[in-house]
C-alpha cells in the first residue's frame, strides 16, 4: 500500500496481480478513473479523435516533412488539465511517475534510435527548476540525447492558435543525429506546432525521421 | 503597496520576495535536517517529499510536496523575513461602530473573550449553531486594536472569508480588514486585523497578538496537523488564542465540562427559541430504493404545506442518482456537491426561495443559512455523518427569528452511535439554555 500521488487514499493493487509481476500504480483507482485514453477512431498523423480513421484537416494542410506523426495517450479533460498543470507549473516532479509504464511501453513501440526531449529555454528552466519532458523520460527509466537546444522566447501558452503557428523557430541543432530516428517525448499535443519547430531541428542535426508521443491532446 | 505593509509578519519564499533584502532582514533554509530527518520550514512536513536534479542549484534537490500549491519550496529555497518597525495602527483603531445588543449568553463569552485576548491566554467559545458567534469577538478585538495589538481571524474556508470581512470591516471602518485566500486582492496589503483562511498562514511568521480560530472543528484544519502548525508559526509568542465552534470534537467538550479547558458554553440561540430536535426515522435500504417510500411522502408532504426542503445524502453517486426521481416530484429540484461549478449561483437561487428543496452532500453542513427551511438526512447511519456533522446540518434549520422553527428529520436504515450523540447533544443544549433563562418557552 502506497498513498496516491493525488490525495490522502491508498492506491489499490489485488496482492496476486503483484505476485505475477504487476507494478503497483502511483495513482488510486479514483484519481485513475479520472484520466480518459484515447480511444476509438484517430488521426493516423496525430492522433486526434476523429468520426472514422483518416488524416486530420490539420495535418493535411502541413504538408511534407520528417515528422512522421504522434501518439498520444490520453484526453486532455479537467482531471488530466490539473494533474499537468501542478506537475509543470507546480513542479511536482514526482507527478511524472505516474506515466512511467505509459511511457516505457509507447517508447519501445516506437522503435526509434535515440530519445530527445523538448529543451527549454535558459530562463524558463530555471524558473522551472526541471524539464517536463525530461522528467518524463527520465522516470521511465529512458535516457535522453541533447540534440537541440531552445533560445530566449515569448511565453508561448499565452498566444493565440494563430500566432502559435506563426511563431519563428526557437529550437537549434546541437548534437549529431546522422541518419538517426528520433522520438520526441512531451507532455502535450496542442497544434503541433511545437514537435514540428523540434523536428525542423533535428533534420538540421541529421536526423532522418520524427515521431513524437505526448501524455494528453488537447484542442478539438 | 510599501514595502513595510507588504513585509511585516510575513515570511516569503524568493519568488515572493520582491524587495531587496535590507538590515532588517532574516533569512533560513526552507528545508532542513531535523535530527536527520527532512523538515520543512514552511509547513513542518516530515513524510511528503520528493527530488529531481534542479536546474536553479545545480544539485539533486528536494521539494516538499505537502505545501507546494503555495509556491514551490526545494532545498534550495530560502525563507525571508523582515523584522523592522510595524506599521502604526491608525487613530481610532478600536474604535466599535456595531450598534446591536449580545444577547445575554453572549455577553458572557464576550467579556471572557476579551479577558482572554488582555491576559494573552487560550479560550474556547462553544456556541450553539445561530448563536452568533462573530458579535462575541467584537469587543475583545476592539481592545486588541486600541491596544496596539494584530489580531488574526483564520476560517477554514475562503467563502467563511469573505463573508466575515465586511462584517468587520463595518464594525472596525478604521482598520478595515485585509482578507486572505488563494487569488484574494489583498494579497501584498497590511492591516492590523486579517481574515484568512488557514492555509494562507503558512506565509506568516509570529505576526500576531491575537489568534482566532473559527470553526476550529471543521475540515480541513482539524485533519491537517500541517495546518495547525501554521496557525502556531503565525502567533506572537505571547498571544491570545481564541477557537470558536458550535460542534467541538469529544475529547474537547469532555474537557470542557472537566473544567480542564477554558470555556464559554452558549447554549441557546440569539432569537431564544430552542434548538430543533431531529427526529429519526428507518427507511430501509435507501441504497436499493434510492427515494425511500417514507422520505417522498415527507417531502411531498412539506411542498405541500408550502415549506422549503435542505436535503441531504451521503454521497454524489447516490445524490445525483436520486436527483431525477425528485424533479418528477418537482422539476424545479437542484442538487450541489463540491466540485459542482454552479455551487454558488445554485445555493444563491435556493437563498431567494427559487428552488423549493436542495439536495446537497455535506458540503452544505456548515455556513449556510436559509431562511424558514426544513431538513432530512436520507442515510444518516453513513459513516460521513460524524455527531459533529448531524449537529451541524439540524442546525441548518430555525435559524432566522422570522422563522426560528423547522422540522428535522434522520432518514436511516439502522441507527448509530454518531445519531443517538447528536441528538443527546441538542437536547443537552436545549436544557441548559432553558436553565440558565436563555430560552423563552
Ligand atoms: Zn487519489
Ligand atoms: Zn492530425
Ligand atoms: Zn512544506
Ligand atoms: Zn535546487
Amino acid at each position: 500500500m502506497k498513498q496516491c500521488l493525488l490525495c490522502e487514499n491508498n492506491t489499490e493493487m489485488e496482492t496476486w496481480l503483484l505476485f505475477f509481476g504487476a507494478k503497483s500504480s502511483s495513482l488510486c483507482p479514483n484519481c485513475l478513473g479520472k484520466l480518459e485514453k484515447i480511444t476509438g477512431p484517430l488521426c493516423r498523423i496525430c492522433s486526434r479523435p476523429m468520426k472514422e480513421e483518416g488524416i486530420c484537416s490539420d495535418c493535411h494542410s502541413w504538408g511534407e516533412s520528417i515528422y512522421a506523426g504522434n501518439r498520444s495517450l490520453y484526453l486532455y479533460n479537467s482531471a488530466m488539465q490539473s494533474l499537468l498543470a501542478r506537475f509543470k507549473y507546480r513542479g511536482d516532479y514526482a507527478l511524472a511517475a505516474v506515466f512511467a509504464d505509459d511511457v516505457r511501453r509507447e517508447a519501445k513501440e516506437a522503435e526509434c534510435d535515440v530519445i530527445c526531449a523538448v529543451p527549454l529555454s535558459p530562463s524558463r528552466l530555471l524558473e522551472r527548476r526541471f524539464n517536463q519532458s525530461e522528467a518524463l523520460i527520465e522516470s521511465a527509466g529512458l535516457t535522453h540525447t541533447r540534440l537541440i537546444g531552445r533560445y530566449e522566447s515569448d511565453k508561448q501558452a499565452k498566444k493565440s492558435r494563430a500566432e502559435r503557428l506563426s511563431a519563428e523557430q526557437t529550437f537549434y541543432p546541437l548534437g549529431q543525429a546522422e541518419g538517426k530516428s528520433v522520438l520526441v517525448i512531451d507532455d502535450i499535443y496542442t497544434t503541433g506546432t511545437t514537435v514540428r519547430r523540434v523536428a525542423e531541428a533535428l533534420k538540421e542535426a541529421g536526423a532522418c525521421t520524427v515521431k513524437s508521443v505526448t501524455i494528453a491532446r488537447s484542442g478539438s | 503597496m510599501t514595502k513595510v505593509s507588504f513585509l511585516t509578519g510575513r515570511e516569503l519564499i524568493d519568488e515572493e520576495m520582491i524587495y531587496v533584502p535590507d538590515e532588517h532582514t532574516s533569512t533560513r533554509p526552507a528545508i532542513y535536517l531535523d535530527n536527520g530527518r527532512l523538515r520543512c520550514n514552511r509547513c513542518n512536513n516530515t513524510k511528503n517529499f520528493s527530488s529531481h536534479r534542479c536546474a536553479r542549484c545545480g544539485k539533486v534537490c528536494t521539494y516538499c510536496r505537502n505545501c507546494i500549491e503555495m509556491g514551490k519550496i526545494s532545498s534550495c529555497t530560502t525563507l525571508y523575513r523582515w523584522n523592522g518597525p510595524a506599521p502604526k495602527h491608525p487613530d481610532h483603531a478600536g474604535t466599535l461602530h456595531w450598534t446591536g445588543t449580545l444577547s445575554e449568553g453572549q455577553r458572557a463569552a464576550s467579556v471572557n473573550v476579551k479577558q482572554a485576548i488582555i491576559h494573552s491566554s487560550e479560550h474556547l467559545v462553544w456556541a450553539v449553531t445561530g448563536a452568533g458567534k462573530t458579535e462575541v469577538l467584537f469587543q475583545g478585538i476592539a481592545a486588541a486594536l486600541s491596544d496596539g495589538k494584530r489580531v488574526c481571524i483564520a476560517a477554514p474556508r475562503s467563502d467563511v472569508v469573505r463573508e466575515l470581512a465586511p462584517r468587520l470591516a463595518a464594525a472596525f471602518p478604521d482598520t478595515p480588514p485585509i482578507a486572505l485566500y488563494g487569488g484574494s486582492p489583498d494579497r501584498s496589503s497590511y492591516s492590523p486585523l486579517v481574515v484568512t483562511t488557514t492555509h494562507q498562514l503558512y506565509r506568516f511568521y509570529q505576526a500576531f497578538d491575537v489568534m482566532i480560530v473559527d470553526e476550529v472543528d471543521a475540515f480541513p484544519y482539524t485533519f491537517d496537523p500541517s495546518l495547525q502548525f501554521a496557525v502556531q508559526k503565525a502567533r506572537k509568542e505571547s498571544s491570545s488564542l481564541i477557537y470558536l465552534t458550535a460542534t467541538p470534537n469529544t475529547e474537547w467538550q469532555s474537557e470542557v465540562k472537566s473544567g480542564k479547558r477554558d470555556a464559554t458554553l452558549i447554549p441557546a440561540r440569539y432569537h431564544r427559541h430552542p434548538l430543533p430536535v431531529p427526529a429519526t426515522r428507518w427507511c430501509g435500504n435507501w441504497k436499493k430504493t434510492i427515494l425511500p417510500v417514507s422520505v417522498q411522502l415527507w417531502v411531498k408532504e412539506k411542498l405541500n404545506e408550502g415549506s422549503r426542503l435542505l436535503l441531504f445524502y451521503p454521497h454524489i453517486e447516490t445524490m445525483d442518482k436520486a436527483l431525477p426521481l425528485f424533479k418528477e416530484i418537482d422539476p424545479r429540484i437542484e442538487s450541489v456537491h463540491a466540485a459542482d461549478p454552479l455551487r454558488k449561483e445554485k445555493v444563491e437561487l435556493m437563498r431567494r426561495g427559487k428552488i423549493p428543496a436542495l439536495l446537497s452532500t455535506t458540503i452544505l453542513e456548515r455556513g449556510v443559512t436559509f431562511q424558514g427551511i426544513d431538513v432530512a438526512v436520507i442515510g444518516a447511519e453513513d459513516a460521513v455523518f460524524a455527531e459533529s456533522a448531524l449537529v451541524q446540518i439540524a442546525g441548518r434549520a430555525g435559524r432566522s427569528a422570522e422563522c426560528p422553527t423547522g422540522e428535522v428529520v434522520f432518514f436511516h436504515y439502522g441507527k448509530t452511535e454518531a445519531m443517538r450523540k447528536a441528538i443527546r447533544q441538542i437536547n443537552e443544549m436545549n436544557k441548559l439554555g432553558v436553565e440558565r433563562g436563555l430560552i423563552d418557552e
